[in-house]
């Protein structure tokens, strides 16, 4: 049986998409057999940042609505040969998703793949909470930000009772991704710290995904950005955060601590 | 660049903390254990006045939720005048 990661945050534009798809990615090049879910439907982007937008037949809402196979709707990816994506539907409304169209098609999901990740979309809303809802681990995307933190301290809340494994008194498992970090804004000051965001939200870290170009040059081409480029600051972050999820115990590097001196007043400059 | 600016700027981050740390107490007594919470505080309430007035308004009841434990606040304001008869 696979795992079911959710990947949520409840505020739109911390980085869900970017890092269902990068995670998604990462895990399947190693190897594991890994199925990325999109559950925004009516405003459906995965598929634009894995760079599948053309391929698209058929979708979740199709298959929930028993008008395609589960088979016919996954989209192999090109590069990845173990990654697969299940896109949103892009004119539906998130109506069409019912908690037993969605519980089946997870279910067939995990017997067949390693991990199913499911792409959440903002809010708390029904689409946000079904695709949290047969989750085995939460990802919990945040933005060293004010509003982005109230949020996901909200979503925590969401995880620890709405969920199956929450009602059924099990334990569930979340993991804080901090993403845009920016080690600059940081040393000024003017950005929240790791430990205050830790300390706040208190779920463990899985990583911290430096604010990068890198992020948005990878999307406008349409590839994950742990495809685009393997060597890039947020790319190996990625794939750290990916060998965590699988159980590593890896130490969590905060970007631009280990700048020297130099570093430092360049550093400061390029602000 | 305003030099003398630059370098008595306050950092922000610590106040968005501060600002953040409170909130989210509030919000998490309101939000996540609002059953539990009330619930609390109606027989708190009910258990009290037995023995004295007080004024339901006057008494907060949050919890806040930590790592290891979480910590169950109360607080209940008594009158002055009831306070020097119970003494």
């Amino acid at each position: 049986m696979g795992k079911v990661i959710v990947v949520t945050s409840g505020k739109g534009g911390v980085g869900k998409t970017t890092s269902s798809a990068a995670l998604g990615a990462a895990l399947a090049k190693g190897g594991e057999k890994v199925v990325v879910v999109d559950f925004d439907v009516g405003l459906r982007n995965l598929d634009l940042v894995m760079g599948a937008e053309r391929r698209v037949v058929y979708d979740l809402v199709n298959v929930i609505q028993g008008e395609a196979k589960l088979t016919q709707a996954l989209i192999r990816d090109k590069r990845v040969e173990t990654l697969y994506l299940l896109p949103a539907s892009q004119t539906r409304d998130k109506d069409n998703l019912t908690a037993e169209g969605v519980e089946k098609v997870i279910g067939a999901l995990k017997s067949v793949f390693d991990w199913v990740i499911c792409d959440s979309p903002a809010g708390i809303e029904r689409g946000a909470t079904l695709a949290m809802r047969h989750a085995d681990i939460a990802i919990v995307v945040t933005n060293p930000e004010v509003s982005s933190v109230r949020d996901s301290d909200r979503i925590i809340g969401l995880l620890d009772s709405k969920t199956l494994r929450a009602e059924q008194g099990e334990h569930m498992e979340k993991h804080l991704l901090l993403t845009r970090y920016d080690p600059v804004r940081a040393e000024r000051g003017d950005m929240l710290k790791v430990d205050d965001v830790l300390e706040i939200l208190s779920i463990p870290l899985l990583g911290i995904i430096p604010e990068s170009m890198d992020v948005l040059r990878a999307s406008n081409l349409g590839s994950p950005v742990t495809l685009a480029d393997d060597r890039s600051a947020p790319s190996i972050a990625y794939f750290e955060a990916a060998r965590r999820l699988q159980g590593e115990n890896l130490p969590v590097m905060v970007p631009g601590e280990k700048r020297g001196f130099f570093g430092k007043i360049f550093g400061r400059k390029a602000a | 660049m305003n030099l003398r600016r630059f370098f008595s700027r306050v950092q922000s981050a610590p106040a968005a903390r501060e600002r953040l740390k409170v909130l989210l107490a509030h919000e998490r007594a309101a939000v996540g254990d609002s059953d539990l919470v009330a619930k609390l505080r109606d027989e708190i309430l009910r258990a009290i006045s037995k023995h004295m007035q007080i004024d339901s308004e006057k008494v907060s009841v949050t919890m806040e939720r930590g790592a290891q434990v979480s910590t169950l606040v109360v607080d209940i304001e008594i009158p002055f005048d009831v306070a020097r008869k119970a003494a």
